[in-house]
């Protein structure tokens, strides 16, 4: 199996995680979810550092972002897919 | 079961660590424990820390156990609570003599209780006999992908062939402690845990916080590595126990497990130095600490196992790290494997192999204090 870019916990998830160091806007990630080992191709649309999330859809204010099939926060500001999703567009929703 | 034979040297009190490092200094094979506190404590606070201190010096790894206090009476409590475990323990105060003395007097019996450590010999036991902790720590999402499931898929396998397992980090579940509950083997031991962790975020969290804790939990580490929300580390956290195993009873900072072998909830902070010294003090001998970023703690008497599956922290800091994970992002190591191979290292690790940390000196013993002193 060609070594993936990007890894997606579960079929439900709106995002994955970056998994190799150096992704530069414009590549074409591998992506696998790692649930039943599905692949699909898509471009990064940020330089995006190992371990960050990349949206999988385009995402609107008030949307909840889904990794591990479970809601991790809500949106704060919009998100186009493929683009960088973290602590600038995700908040919690506790505390 | 014990994996290691030390000889502690155990302050009391803040006051008695110089006399504890003076002791460790004069003997060899000694190692003293200082900490912070032991003074003015009371109430729930107090009773936290006898248990932490007499849990440390019960604990199997180590052999037997020097106490040294400013004053007799709660020297001779914690002293009393160790010699329940059938060890030797000698109990010294400093007030009415002074350091000097005392420091004689504590470094003849720990050559005494030296020369009895070093002579006794390895006896192979069952793996069932291991009692194994987890916690992680400077966690990313390649925790939650990578090295975590890697300690739940050892909890899967080892839990079913009688070992007492141990999780815990109770702000830590925060957004998913509705899945969390679901894992409790029994209503009674879900019913403890949610009001455990209730109390937790009410008096804690609730009563002290100035803001929705962004800049804490996350941590700076954390949010680096990718994690962007609480909710998201707690499901990264939660993948530490595994797919199969549910929790037996949820036990209190520091304390035993009483209910026999199976998995165990703690009440404890996500501080990784607090965490480990509670867990060591319950009882366990072995740790696995799954790490994204890389922390590099360690405990005194408790071998800290730690695992990563991030290239970056393999590559810039590979001398913190006892297995190297990194194969499940690649997609060239498939869990299962990953747990053996955590597995082969609990192993060799209680046949007397030197961790990461133990061979860098790292020794954070760092004692968990409820509220101020009187």
């Amino acid at each position: 199996m060609a070594i993936p870019h990007l890894l997606v916990h579960d079929k439900r998830d709106n995002v994955g995680v970056v998994v190799v160091e150096g992704l530069k806007t414009g590549d074409e990630m591998l992506c696998v979810v790692t649930e039943d080992n599905t692949e699909f191709k898509l471009v990064a649309k940020h330089d995006v550092p190992i371990g960050h999330k990349v949206a999988l859809t385009d995402l609107r204010v008030d949307d909840s972002i889904i990794k591990y099939g479970e809601d991790i926060g809500r949106v704060v500001a919009p998100v186009g897919k493929g683009e960088h999703v973290h602590v600038h567009n995700l908040k919690t929703k506790r505390w | 079961m014990g994996v290691r034979n030390f000889v502690a040297i155990l302050p009391v009190d803040d006051i008695s660590n110089a006399a504890c490092e003076a002791v460790a200094n004069n003997i060899q094979g000694t190692l003293a424990l200082p900490h912070a506190y032991g003074r003015l404590q009371f109430g729930a606070d107090l009773d936290l820390h006898f248990r932490t201190m007499i849990g440390t010096g019960s604990n199997p790894n180590v052999a037997a156990c020097i106490v040294i206090g400013i004053e007799p009476g709660w020297t001779r409590k914690i002293v009393d609570g160790i010699a329940a475990t059938g060890k030797p323990v000698a109990g010294f105060a400093i007030e009415q003599s002074g350091d000097i003395d005392t420091i004689a007097r504590a470094s003849r019996k720990a050559k005494e209780f030296v020369h009895w450590a070093t002579e006794l010999q390895r006896e192979e036991c069952d793996i069932s006999d291991l009692w194994i902790s987890t916690k992680c720590g400077e966690s990313d999402t390649t925790s939650g992908i990578g090295a975590n499931p890697t300690v739940g898929n050892m909890y899967d396998k080892l839990i079913p062939q009688g070992i007492h397992g141990v999780f815990g980090e109770t702000s830590e579940l925060t957004g998913a402690e509705h899945v969390c509950v679901t894992r409790a083997a029994s209503p009674e031991a879900a019913e403890k845990f949610m009001r455990t962790f209730k109390a937790y975020q009410d008096e804690v969290i609730e009563a002290h916080k100035t803001s929705d804790l962004s800049d804490s939990q996350p941590t700076k580490g954390n949010i680096e590595g990718g994690l962007s929300t609480i909710e998201e580390k707690a499901f990264g956290n939660l993948e530490k126990i595994g797919k199969k195993v549910s929790f037996i009873d949820v036990l209190g900072p520091a304390e035993e497990p009483a209910q026999g072998p199976g998995l165990y909830f703690m009440d404890s902070s996500s501080a990784a130095a607090e965490c480990v010294t509670l867990m060591a003090a319950g009882g366990f001998v072995v740790h696995t600490f799954p790490t994204g970023q890389g922390n590099i703690i360690g405990n005194p008497i408790l071998p800290v196992i730690k695992i990563t599956a991030n290239p970056r922290t393999m590559r810039t800091m590979s001398e913190h790290i006892d297995v190297d994970v990194t194969g499940i992002l690649s997609r060239e190591l498939t869990l299962d494997q990953a747990g053996d191979k955590l597995i082969d290292m609990v192993i060799k690790t209680s046949n007397g192999r030197m961790t990461a940390a133990e061979a860098l000196g790292h020794r954070e013993f760092v004692m968990t204090k409820l509220y101020r002193s009187a």
